[in-house]
């Protein structure tokens, strides 16, 4: 029996409608990743090489895209993605507190998930509001001016 | 004192929609632009001195008329708003990008009609949530209004525009390799020649515009070339959004005159030091700045003067080091930046920068030996421009060669005393 496919046929035509707007079927190459792990929160190997096959590239080259950027994650990640701002003025302002907090609270290192499957824990560069350092992003919420007090508070919300 | 780029700004956390954006004039400076000659623009932002607000520096109008224009030029064209800031200590561009999108957008569409684009990208890095939400909002009501797509504003120009959000590398901002983004690649930087203004997007001609380069346009348009030059403090036109941060009282961002200097920013706007802190240094625009210290207070803080003092205006935001913050903890933070934003492409970045990183690693763990410092020096030479791809590596050597002339005994105390002095 053919294995089944994990990309939904609502998947492959919201890529396929991406790639009708460019030149070259591969220019979706991008935002196909975006659509794969919109649906699945992560980008798997095997739904990797079906979003290759649908744009006509090599697995090898959509993976070299897909390991390029920063926030398409090759490994699961859990239900809230923490990003901790690791920059220049949030480590000026006491980022190392806030993710001593974390990795305390969490029991985790950067790049791990919790048991429970609720948060990974990543860093990212900047986030573009220094004079609000330190700051942090869960999913798409920006929590800044952040304390281990307001940190305890803030990560109750996410279940 | 006038604040064209922020004066609208509600700050009551909504942005302008388009009625709003109507009322104080908006969309007015469009309607004047479409009934001028696309080179007239061009001459009147030339004239202007509007020079890229990103970083560089570069005169916006030079750039545009730099385009193959008339009837056998390439087609189709493309318009790119770089909004991609994600420079460690820059924040500036996400003010006019999350309060007014609509001055963006209609700055890109005069860029786009100068240049006779009929295509046109906004791109958005991904942590710019609530910007990318305006935009959206912002060009679904420019589309309705007849402001973008066929036939704008009953002109003939056809106009189509587009947010791209990122997924995520500080590459992406230099010029060539958000191209390559764009066309779904990793984003690695471009030879040049030939320049984007010739060969692009898909291999048209393109030109990329920073958001607050973008959102000057308008208000030129408008007010006219003279008025622009006359709101600054310099030979330079024009205002700037500057910003603070660091341990200084009122961190934030202002719309002020190019020119302003270092001492105003910080005594003035940023409320000075906080308590029990003194200044030290600070990166006048970004990560990828020098050092300015105390001498260099009363410098005007435009690309001329900032150069002449050795450094770079970059974009205008300062990171303040204080006396109780380790400048090599500083720098070392930068360069871990740096290295792990490398795309790899030369060698000189991919392995140059690591090292760095990784001797001053040793240093703020007591490790460091003296000759270390030599190895810095030789690596600052080494990845200075024209020894490497892209301006990445020689950006993460401006801190560091800075740092090493400014605070070379903070350096020495790190070796001869084995541990960091900020930690002991």
């Amino acid at each position: 029996m053919a294995e089944e496919n994990i990309l939904s046929e609502k998947e492959i035509t919201e890529i396929r409608e991406i790639y009708s707007h460019f030149p070259l079927k591969s220019a979706a190459c991008i935002e196909g990743l975006k659509v794969v792990q919109k649906y699945h929160r992560w980008v798997s190997d095997k739904a990797l090489k079906e979003l290759a096959a649908i744009l006509e590239m090599s697995p090898d080259a959509v993976d070299s895209v897909a390991t390029y950027y920063s926030l398409i994650f090759r490994k699961p990640v859990g239900r809230h993605v923490i990003l901790v701002c690791n920059s220049m003025s949030c480590w000026i302002m006491g980022y190392e507190e806030i993710l001593a907090f974390l990795k305390g609270k969490l029991g985790i290192e950067y790049g791990e998930t919790t048991p429970d499957d609720r948060f990974t824990l990543l860093a990212i560069p900047c986030l573009g509001t220094c004079d609000h350092a330190p700051a942090l992003i869960i999913d798409e919420d920006l929590h800044r001016d952040l304390t281990p007090n307001k940190l305890e508070e803030i990560l109750k919300k996410y279940e | 004192m006038e604040r064209p780029l922020t004066q609208h700004i509600k700050n009551d956390g909504t942005w302008l929609n388009l009625k709003e954006y109507e009322k104080t004039g908006g969309y007015q400076a469009l309607r004047k632009a479409l009934s001028m000659p696309p080179e007239e623009l061009t001459t009147l932002v030339k004239d202007s001195g509007l020079k890229g607000r990103g970083g560089a520096g570069f005169s916006t109008g030079m750039k545009w008329s730099f385009v193959p224009m008339g009837r056998k030029a390439p087609t189709p064209k493309y318009f790119v708003v770089n909004g991609d800031e994600m420079e460690p200590g820059s924040f500036k561009d996400r003010l006019l990008l999350e309060e007014n999108p609509h001055q963006l957008i209609e700055g890109a569409i005069i860029g786009a009609y100068a240049i006779q684009a009929n295509f046109s990208y906004i791109f958005l890095r991904w942590a710019y949530h609530r910007a990318a939400k305006a935009i959206t909002q912002a060009l679904q009501e420019a589309v309705e209004a007849g402001y973008l797509g066929e036939n704008v504003m009953g002109s003939g120009f056809n106009l189509d525009m587009s947010l791209h959000i990122s997924v995520g590398r500080y590459m992406c901002g230099e010029e060539t390799a958000l191209l390559n983004a764009l066309e779904g690649k990793r984003a690695n930087p471009r030879a040049k020649p030939p320049f984007p203004v010739v060969s692009g997007l898909f291999g048209k001609p393109t030109v990329v515009n920073n958001v607050e380069t973008v959102s000057n346009v308008p208000h030129i348009i408008v007010n006219g070339a003279e008025w622009f030059l006359q709101l600054s403090k310099s030979e330079e036109g024009g205002t700037k959004l500057y910003g603070a941060s660091g341990r200084v009282k009122t961190p934030g961002l202002w719309e002020l005159p190019l020119g302003t200097t270092l001492r105003e920013l910080l005594e003035v706007h940023a409320g000075g030091m906080q308590d029990g802190y003194n200044f030290k240094g600070a990166l006048p625009g970004g990560g990828s700045t020098d050092f300015l210290t105390t001498e260099h207070l009363d410098v005007p803080m435009d690309f001329k003067n900032v150069e002449q003092a050795g450094s770079r205006l970059g974009t205008g935001t300062i990171t303040v080091l204080d006396d109780k913050t380790c400048p090599v903890g500083m720098v070392r933070n930068l360069e871990h930046f740096f290295a792990q934003e490398s795309c790899g492409w030369c060698t000189p970045c991919r392995e140059g920068l690591p090292w760095t990183a990784k001797i001053l690693d040793a240093l703020e763990d007591g490790r460091g030996k003296m000759e270390d410092l030599d190895i810095l020096t030789f690596q600052t030479r080494y990845m200075a421009p024209g020894n490497t791809f892209c301006a990445l590596a020689p950006g993460a050597m401006e801190p560091l060669q800075s740092a090493l002339k400014y605070f070379r005994e903070d350096f020495e105390k790190h070796i001869h005393e084995h541990t960091c002095p900020w930690k002991s």
